[in-house]
């Protein structure tokens, strides 16, 4: 249970800054009745979340927010998030709450308008630490555009949580015109690129989780991708796969491609952007960074006619600076991903089986 | 970093590589003793590179692989206690006992905690007094001065509720053990670095003398592979049979004597089963009898515990270097990454599950 108050964005907001009528002062922790529905729900929605995260939408306070959708397909996803420690190098789950469904929005070509986000507090958890969650999830959808419309809280009894998880669901749309983007539109010819250094945001996690802190500069790289993607979408069918590597890594996301658009595809191990903190601290971890999770990252397979275009695109933006074309697609093996090692060698890359588990020696 | 990018080179390693290919003029069979360079190995693809007369055989230095499978049943038994935190390293979760692993005990209540360091469970141990604390101790010299430490730490510090589970392995006696087997085929060893930096290199030349099998000690970075490969080779050619020490920049021959003298106070040499193989006299530790009060099975009387290994499962001639695992009837098909029946299958540095991830057999090969 986090017990010490966070600083938000800038320094603040904190508990002792909140501006309204006192009532959320008398609970220092969150208790039981803040999810009972009564006058404490009351109070924690209008003091809390609904100045947070202020739009007509929600300040209707109504059972459902009513929102405009323009023309297209609408796109949706859900995400729940269950981050600890809560506030990490360059993050907390509140910008990951945000940024993840906004992402999982943008790698089908939408553009995201509104989330949702459901609260599932532990009893005891401090109000200044949800606070300060709450208004990280604020900035985070000021700067990603979206706006938070609606939500639910519910308070589980101590003992029974992790201090807090989030849940958020995202609306979005995809113009009309645009082909499809996804998983299985892969195809033999085309390049891989990725849009930046992998491992930032696991290395950043573990580096101050209990039974590892070990001191790094490696911060998240968390982040909304949107812009990133907005930049290279075309409504030409160039652009076939977008996927954001976050749990599993780049190992798994490249695996999923391979299988389901059932082509094959090789990498080039030494065009793969690690930061050499991030590969220090998986050496001495023993960890494959390709199995470390992503949070602002993004991997796109294109037609080999549109590669030098997308990476001159994402070069140019902030996000993409680093970006890089790592490999290629392939008709034979499907289902296989395979790496070009630094030696000249060939090895697969196989799917991470589940946990992260750390070499004994 | 620019300090290990070095000795990950890729035209230096083509050129050791060829210099190799250079000097050899007969096949020859290695044994790479240690996990660690079995995974350096398989990820850089560095048997990829060699001359096809070096055959790589991949050895029983994987901790996880060794450990024999009645002291994981004794640890899932005791994790499974009520008022038992029981610690570990993280690729001892997955490994199976005789019908399930310490994850399914955490799944089903148990109290099962990942740690890297032992002292970390030490720690624990303080911080809940109401609670027994163990740690599942494994590994080979490398490992065994912290866990030596951790004790000692222990012990002065009055810490009760803290107990080990022990099953430490000795490299050298199993060099021996592989040496004197009836189906040996190794000629020369690449020793372990990480070993030797904690024990030097005790041992080791009365190895080489007894077999006349040439011992270079080796890093583990691709370069510092093909560099232990490249001085066994050049022995072998000229009927050679000396200890050489490939990884100056971190053994020196009398080793870290601070860890030799903290291991001589809180172990002393036992026989010792290795997962797969049986027993070799003389080739783990146990706690001295000063210590004998924080043997965790002793404590939680789980000694008598014994368990048969699946009949399918060959991974100690895998071990040995009598198998590939690729000629293993189950390999692949009953045995996979995902329904191990050994622990050769489930550790990342295990051969069989090296072979099986990273395609050392043709039909996975890519093309490219």
């Amino acid at each position: 249970m986090a017990e010490t108050a966070l600083p938000g964005p800038g320094g603040g907001p904190d508990f002792e800054s909140w501006a309204c009528p006192l009532p959320l002062r008398d609970y220092p922790r969150v208790v039981l009745g803040h999810g009972g529905g009564g006058a404490l729900s009351e109070e924690l929605v209008r003091h809390l979340f609904v100045p947070a995260f202020g739009n007509p939408a929600l300040d209707a306070l109504g059972d459902a927010s009513l929102v405009d959708v323009p023309a297209g397909r609408l796109a949706l996803s859900t995400d729940g998030f269950v981050v600890r420690p809560l506030v990490f190098p360059g993050g907390s789950i509140g910008e990951l709450a945000v940024n993840g469904t906004v992402n999982d929005l943008a790698m089908r070509g939408a553009t995201p308008l509104y989330l949702t986000a459901g609260f599932v507090i532990e009893e005891g958890l401090a109000m200044s630490v949800l606070g300060t969650v709450v208004a990280r999830m604020a900035a985070a959808a000021a700067a990603a555009g979206v706006q938070i419309v609606a939500g639910d809280t519910k308070v589980v009894e101590r003992g029974h949580g992790d201090s807090l998880y989030v849940t958020t669901t995202g609306v979005g749309v995809v113009p009309s015109g645009l082909p499809p983007i996804g998983p299985a539109q892969a195809r033999p010819g085309d390049k891989v690129l990725l849009s930046g250094s992998i491992g930032d945001h696991g290395i950043a996690v573990m580096s101050v989780r209990e039974s590892l802190a070990f001191e790094t500069a490696i911060v998240s790289d968390c982040a909304a991708l949107h812009g990133l993607v907005g930049c290279i979408l075309h409504d030409d069918g160039r652009i076939r796969v977008l996927r954001d590597p976050t749990r599993g890594g780049l190992a798994a996301t490249l695996n999923e491609i391979a299988t389901a658009s059932a082509v094959g595809i090789v990498i080039d191990e030494r065009r793969v952007p690690v930061k050499p903190e991030v590969r220090g601290a998986c050496d001495l971890l023993g960890l494959d960074p390709w199995h470390v999770a992503n949070e602002g990252k993004c991997v796109a397979v294109v037609a080999a006619d549109a590669a030098a275009e997308v990476l001159a695109a994402w070069r140019a933006h902030p996000l993409g600076r680093d970006a890089a074309i790592i490999g290629e697609v392939e008709a034979g093996r499907p289902g296989l991903v395979a790496t070009r090692t630094s030696l000249g060698a060939t090895r697969v890359v196989p799917m991470p089986l589940g946990e992260l588990l750390p070499r004994i020696c | 970093m620019r300090y290990l990018d070095e000795f990950r080179d890729g035209d230096l390693a083509r050129r050791l590589a060829d210099d190799i290919t250079r000097i050899v003029t007969r096949p020859w069979a290695i044994m790479e003793v240690c996990g660690g360079q079995t995974h350096a190995i398989i990820r850089n693809g560095i048997d990829q590179i060699l001359p096809p007369e070096i055959e790589l055989i991949h050895g029983p230095g994987c901790p996880v692989c060794v450990t024999p499978l009645e002291v994981i049943d004794q640890a899932i038994a005791i994790a499974a206690r009520p008022g038992v935190i029981f610690c570990s390293f993280g690729d001892m979760l997955r490994v199976p006992g005789s019908s399930r692993d310490l994850f399914q005990v955490k799944s089903e209540g148990g109290d099962v905690r990942v740690v890297y360091s032992p002292l970390d469970a030490v720690r624990l141990a303080q911080a809940h007094p109401e609670r027994e604390v163990v740690f599942f101790a494994i590994g080979f010299e490398t490992t065994a001065p912290a866990n030596a430490m951790a004790v000692h730490v222990a012990r002065q510090h009055g810490v009760r509720n803290f107990s080990m589970l022990v099953s430490h392995v000795l490299v050298p006696p199993a060099i021996a053990a592989i040496m004197t087997a009836p189906r040996n085929r190794v000629q020369a060893f690449l020793a372990a670095g990480h070993v030797c930096a904690v024990m030097g290199l005790r041992g080791y030349p009365a190895l080489a003398e007894r077999f006349h099998v040439p011992i270079v000690v080796t890093g583990f970075e691709p370069l510092d592979v093909l560099e232990g490969i490249r001085r066994a080779v050049r022995q072998l050619e000229a009927g050679e049979a000396r200890v050489e020490n490939a990884y100056a920049r971190v053994v020196t021959d009398e080793g870290n004597t601070a860890a030799q003298r903290m291991l001589a106070e809180v172990f002393e040499v036992s026989d010792r089963a290795w997962r797969g193989i049986g027993t070799i006299p003389g080739s783990g530790w146990r706690l001295a009898d000063a210590y004998r009060e924080f043997d965790a099975a002793i404590r939680f009387d789980v000694g008598g515990i014994r368990t048969a290994e699946s009949p399918l499962c060959r991974s100690g001639e895998v071990l040995q270097g009598a198998l590939k695992p690729n000629e293993c009837p189950a390999f692949g098909t009953t045995c996979t990454p995902r329904t191990p029946l050994g622990a050769t299958m489930v550790s990342g540095e295990g051969a069989c599950a090296a072979y099986y991830h990273y395609g050392r057999f043709r039909a996975a090969a890519p093309t490219a």
